[in-house]
């Protein structure tokens, strides 16, 4: 067991962020956290990092209790990787040789090792460059090249490819594979995309509302999943809303900030909605259908996706659309502009909590 | 009276003698220059010293009444120099709360002043430029490696641009300023004169290419330091 956390449990301002949460990981395994947007993976992955104190439980690292005394030096043998891309605002070389420079490697070695790791993110030649004036795949590869630079025993991955265009996507995860396969590197990756959590790890633990709710291998784990789970955990969009069935046989779900969403199935409580963004239909003016949900919002963002383009558009909360480029075109949508979604009752899939 | 042209030949025989002199290395004017880098710099260093620790808490921690304190120094920005040379001037006279020091009208009472005037510059600049630090940044740092005052370095490091920023700046308003060093100085001869004192006073009773030649200086002084200063930056990337 390279890394083992006991009993962890840790809450922000009084709110549970974790709960009771009992994990090994082997070392040389891929190891994947996956689970919907707030239910703990961050925390989880800073516990491992040592940046994060847990409030109660205990972690341990190659069968040593991490204590006060030995986190510092402990810190140095594992480290993670930011979903939120953080480079430093200087040169890449200088982005990539910071951990070597603290861990005092001489500045020769130094040099070839940066120069190996931005091989190894397909980055090479860009030392001189700024980190910050490089786009958002090339800084999450700088970012996994100053990781990897160190060749910690454990890499903790934040949802490395989140954001990320399909191509920038494909490089890091090709890149976590030949990693850990050369250098025997473990690494443990949260994840809330189903795909890739299918294809990488040999592991998975599914964590929901701050607790490990299964864990076992990719096949295990994803034979016993319902299709409902498996898609929601690779949503864009996904909510947490109380359910109230209505008389007339459908369910009325609040998400919050005014915004009902109408489904077929009878549920009531609290429960994750999740909607395919490839079964909502944006237009720019109201029309009438035989769509159950109806919202009004605003576009806030437009992200390319490779082939496609997702559109997010704010209706009191963020909906994340996918269309094509030519759909995006002829419609000439652009930022700000108001829209209406709709979408089926029938589209609206849900778990219970 | 002058009339119009005699005034502009006045003002090139004035610019003529001025370049005389600094290409001369006129005693006084080197006399003057020197004393007026040194005052306004052990300004801004003090300024610094006991600011940009006031900008680490205001742009890093969080406390009581920091809301206050912030828009207190943003304020205080803008505060005018005679006002504050006033001020002073009533504390180090002789009859004044620190009259027994005897300060009045040396340079050392003008560095006291001008730290004072920017050290609001200091501490709102510096403490803007660190809040703006993603708080990911030390975070990041210390999964690198770094120990507590490392990962802090680091955070600091990101902000540097607004701290040399505050910097240049203060030093910029220390150097520029007059009314704290005519109010607490006196513009004594090669005692507490400097480069504004002297021009203000030079001018007035009609030694213009001295004027001119110190006010010319001072134009170099405040724009090279900070095209020093953006050139550093870009070097340090």
């Amino acid at each position: 067991m390279i890394a083992e956390l006991r009993n962890i449990s840790k809450s922000f301002n009084g709110i549970k962020a974790l709960e009771n949460i009992n994990l090994g990981i082997s070392e040389g395994e891929i190891f994947a956290l996956l689970g919907p947007s707030g239910s703990g993976k961050t925390t989880l992955l800073k516990i491992m990092a040592l940046i994060e104190q847990p409030n109660s439980g205990e972690v341990y690292f190659c069968e040593e209790k991490v204590t006060n005394k030995n986190i510092q030096q402990t810190r140095m043998r594992a480290t993670m990787v930011f979903q939120k891309t953080a480079v430093f605002n200087t040169t890449v070389y200088k982005n990539v040789a910071y951990g070597l420079k603290l861990r005092k490697i001489p500045k020769s070695r130094i040099k070839d090792e940066v120069s190996d790791a931005l091989r190894l993110v397909g980055l090479q030649g860009f030392e001189k460059r700024l980190a910050n004036s490089l786009s958002g795949g090339e800084q999450q590869r700088v970012a996994l090249a100053r990781a990897l630079v160190l060749r910690t025993k454990l890499v903790l991955l934040d949802e490395p490819t989140a954001n990320l265009d399909p191509r920038n996507a494909a490089i890091i995860e090709e890149i976590i594979g030949t990693v850990n396969r050369s250098f025997k590197t473990t690494i443990v990756m949260a994840t809330h995309n189903i795909f890739q959590a299918r294809n990488l790890p040999h592991r998975i633990a599914l964590l929901q509302n701050g607790r490990i709710t299964e864990t076992g291998t990719t096949t295990e784990v994803f034979t016993s999943l319902s299709r409902t789970l498996a898609s929601f955990a690779a949503a864009d969009n996904v909510f947490i809303g109380d359910a109230n069935p209505s008389v007339d046989g459908v369910t009325l779900i609040d998400i919050g900030n005014g915004v009902q969403i109408e489904m077929t199935a009878l549920k009531s409580g609290r429960v994750s909605v999740f909607i395919d963004p490839k079964e909502i239909i944006i237009s720019r003016k109201k029309f009438v259908s035989s769509a159950r949900n109806i919202l009004k919002g605003r576009i806030t963002e437009i992200a390319d996706a490779g082939n496609v383009v997702k559109v997010k558009v704010d209706v009191g909360k963020p909906f994340i659309i996918q269309i094509t480029k030519k759909s995006l075109a002829d419609m000439k949508l652009h930022l700000g502009m108001k829209v209406y979604l709709a979408f089926k009752a029938s589209s609206v899939q849900t778990i219970q909590d | 009276m002058l009339n119009g042209e005699d005034g502009l030949n006045e003002l090139l025989e004035g610019i003529e003698k001025a370049f005389q002199l600094i290409i001369s290395g006129d005693p006084t004017v080197l006399d003057i220059t020197l004393r007026s880098l040194y005052i306004s710099g052990a300004a801004v260093c003090i300024a610094a010293l006991w600011g940009i620790p006031i900008a680490i808490l205001l742009g890093l921690k969080d406390f009581q009444g920091k809301f206050f304190l912030k828009g207190l120094f943003n304020a205080l920005i803008g505060i005018p120099t005679v006002g504050l040379g006033l001020i002073l001037y009533l504390v180090f006279s002789r009859s004044g709360v620190l009259g027994f020091l005897r300060m009045l009208y040396s340079p050392t009472v003008i560095i006291i002043g001008e730290a004072l005037l920017v050290t609001p510059i200091v501490v709102s600049f510096s403490a803007n430029a660190l809040e703006a630090v993603s708080p990911e940044v030390y975070d990041l740092a210390k999964t690198l490696g770094a120990s507590e005052d490392q990962a802090f370095f680091a955070v600091f490091r990101e902000a540097l641009n607004g701290v040399l920023l505050a910097t240049v700046s203060s030093f910029n308003r220390a150097v520029a300023e007059l009314g704290v060093a005519q109010m607490v100085g006196g513009n004594i001869s090669g005692f507490t004169s400097v480069l504004t004192t002297t021009i203000a006073n030079e001018t007035v009773k009609g030694n213009i290419s001295l004027s001119i030649a110190l006010a010319i200086i001072l134009f170099i002084l405040v724009f090279g330091i900070t095209l020093a200063v953006n050139l550093f930056q870009r070097r340090r990337k």
